[in-house]
């Protein structure tokens, strides 16, 4: 059953091959018994994923169900769920019970799925191997001994250890795309201001963008027609019709022009990262699409770009977190700079310190100009190649990181070495365009993402694409070892 | 390139954070990488352009200045570490 997609788990529950209530039980026992090899869930929410599975099967037994009725999914644990302890991956939030759901947690309630639990992530979504977890580190289902990718680490090993058939995910930087790469799935990070930021925990609110993970890009259209909605309590949410995502992925691809940036395959590619990703480019061509050679001149700007914005950001985000409403509080505060200052000592761990210190660097009195203005102009220049390029292109392609999952531990003493995964992810966050990564071949027994970014709200075209490729390649029906049976 | 103590002193407390003298060390070599990262960007011409805060060049919506939601203090509190009679508690601020 675990094999299943979503869209066949929605077939095999409309003709009553299952139950939603067995399909539940199946997820949820997959959990307790191999996820203590992964550590891919913070918490699980067995008694109610039981209630609602009980519900969804009569609502299915009406015949009115709505779209997504008894599919269960797991959430990453950012998103605020009314009842269920909602950590963001960090000791300062290790109590923290939400009295309301996110939107996107509100709109999988309407679809009719069904919660299984919240999975692990880098704290606050700061990183891109899941190590700073204050739940511990997430395990790479492919190979145990290396990193899952982050920021959603949590729950992308997951839906490769099939352990459920969807998730929901956040990207800031590249933290959907990366871990999707990583462990060999496929994950949708959408344009800028298309899915509510309601309730989910903000990093940088410029960036941040929820979106959709599962094995294949027809069900990532599923979530995804669930997920986008227009909500009045986000502000950057933008009032735009939500087109069906599932109803063109069956166009062909044929004359589609796909650009290939040469930024994109130079130094510190790895050698069969490169050759995946150029011999699934020669399938699009196989299949009528056309290769163009497109430059986005502003790559390497990208990242330090990036490095100074995000932490910007989030050191005003993370300003609420002052041990007074809500979360961690330190023991016999003596005054009130004392229970703010040793709180947030001790609920943050190191990097999110260190991202907190640098963005309070950056927009100080005397460097705001030089760092923060001067990133945001840079961010401008980034926009700017994306248009350019657009105007040529449909789409743009190329590898989704440099190279597969590295092992623990190999990146933990130096920031900037771990920065550098996000090099082909982050400018798409700094454009606020949508961007997504498929399963497109494997490294030394590891996946490798191929990368697909979209025009403003052209999300349905990218799904296509990737649909498309997945008719033809099998690289995302692959599982981990001992993960099918 | 590595930063002052004074200036990690200096950003600790605008950054609200407890920083002990061991951890001084580590913390400035390692905002000195970062920074060494981000001074690339001032080779970039930037010469007027302007700024790109929000991304998708959206305006700002604004609504009706009216009540929408009934009071949740009560479900607020319920998760706060202190609270009295409706208030946060806080250590003395004022003597």
């Amino acid at each position: 059953m675990h094999n299943f997609t979503i869209t066949q788990l929605i077939d095999g529950l409309k003709n009553r091959v299952f139950s939603s209530t067995e399909i539940t039980q199946h997820f949820l026992s997959r959990i307790k018994t191999l996820d203590p090899a992964f550590n891919s869930v913070i918490t699980l929410t067995e008694g109610q994923a039981i209630e609602a599975a009980r519900l969804a099967d009569q609502q299915l037994a009406k015949g009115d169900s709505a779209p997504l009725c008894g599919i269960p999914v797991l959430h990453k644990d950012i998103f605020c769920t009314n009842g269920v302890r909602t950590s963001c991956g960090s000791k300062m939030l290790d109590n923290f019970v939400p009295p309301y759901d996110a939107t996107v947690v509100e709109n999988f309630k309407n679809s009719g799925a069904i919660m299984l639990g919240k999975t692990n992530m880098d704290e606050f979504a700061m990183g891109s191997s899941n190590e700073t977890s204050f739940y511990g580190p997430v395990k790479n289902p492919w190979a145990t001994n290396s990193v899952p990718g982050g920021s959603s680490g949590g729950s992308a090993a997951a839906i490769a250890a099939r352990l459920a058939p969807g998730a929901t995910a956040t990207d800031t930087g590249g933290s959907i795309r990366q871990p999707a790469a990583l462990c060999g799935i496929t994950g949708l990070k959408p344009t800028y201001g298309r899915v509510s930021r309601w309730g989910m925990i903000a990093f940088a609110s410029s960036l941040d963008q929820a979106g959709p993970m599962a094995r294949t890009a027809e069900d990532c259209a599923l979530l995804l027609n669930c997920m986008a909605s227009y909500d009045n309590k986000d502000s950057t949410c933008v009032d735009r019709p939500v087109p069906n995502y599932s109803a063109n992925l069956g166009d062909s691809v044929k004359g589609l022009r796909i650009g290939i940036p040469k930024e994109y395959f130079s130094e510190g590619l790895n050698a069969g990262t490169e050759k995946a990703v150029r011999e699934s480019l020669a399938e699009y061509e196989k299949m009528g699409a056309e290769l163009v050679e497109i430059s986005l001149p502003n790559t390497g700007l990208s990242v330090p770009a990036y490095y100074v914005i995000a932490p910007a950001e989030a050191s005003a985000n993370l300003s609420r977190f002052d041990g007074v409403k809500y979360g961690h509080r330190c023991d016999n505060p003596k005054d009130l700079e004392d229970l703010y200052r040793r709180t947030r000592a001790e609920g943050f761990g190191d990097e999110v310190q260190r991202r907190i210190l640098i963005g309070t660097y950056c927009l100080s009195a005397g460097y705001y100009d030089a760092y923060y203005g001067k990133a945001q102009q840079v961010r401008e220049l980034i926009r700017q190649d994306f248009t350019q390029a657009f105007e040529k292109v449909d789409l743009i392609m190329g590898p989704t990181c440099p190279s597969p999952a590295f092992e623990f531990g190999s990146k933990g003493n130096d920031p900037v070495a771990m920065y550098l995964e996000d090099i082909y992810t982050i400018s798409t966050n700094l454009a606020g365009l949508p961007g997504m990564s498929l399963p497109c071949g494997m490294v030394d027994k590891k996946p490798v993402g191929l990368q697909i970014i979209g025009n403003y709200f052209d999300e349905a075209r990218m799904l296509n694409a990737a649909h498309q490729f997945q008719q033809v390649t099998d690289w995302h029906t692959q599982a981990p070892e001992g993960i099918e049976s | 390139m590595s930063i002052e103590k004074q200036t990690i002193e200096n950003l600790a407390t605008l950054a609200r954070l407890e920083i002990d003298d061991q951890r001084v060390e580590e913390i400035s070599q390692r905002l000195g990488s970062v920074l060494e990262l981000v001074d690339q960007l001032q080779a970039a011409d930037t010469n007027n352009l302007m700024d790109n805060s929000h991304a998708p060049q959206a305006t700002q919506r604004l609504r009706e200045d009216k009540v929408t939601e009934s009071d949740q203090r009560d479900a607020f509190q319920a998760i706060a570490p202190d609270t009295e009679d409706g208030l946060y508690l806080v250590p003395k601020v004022i003597d």
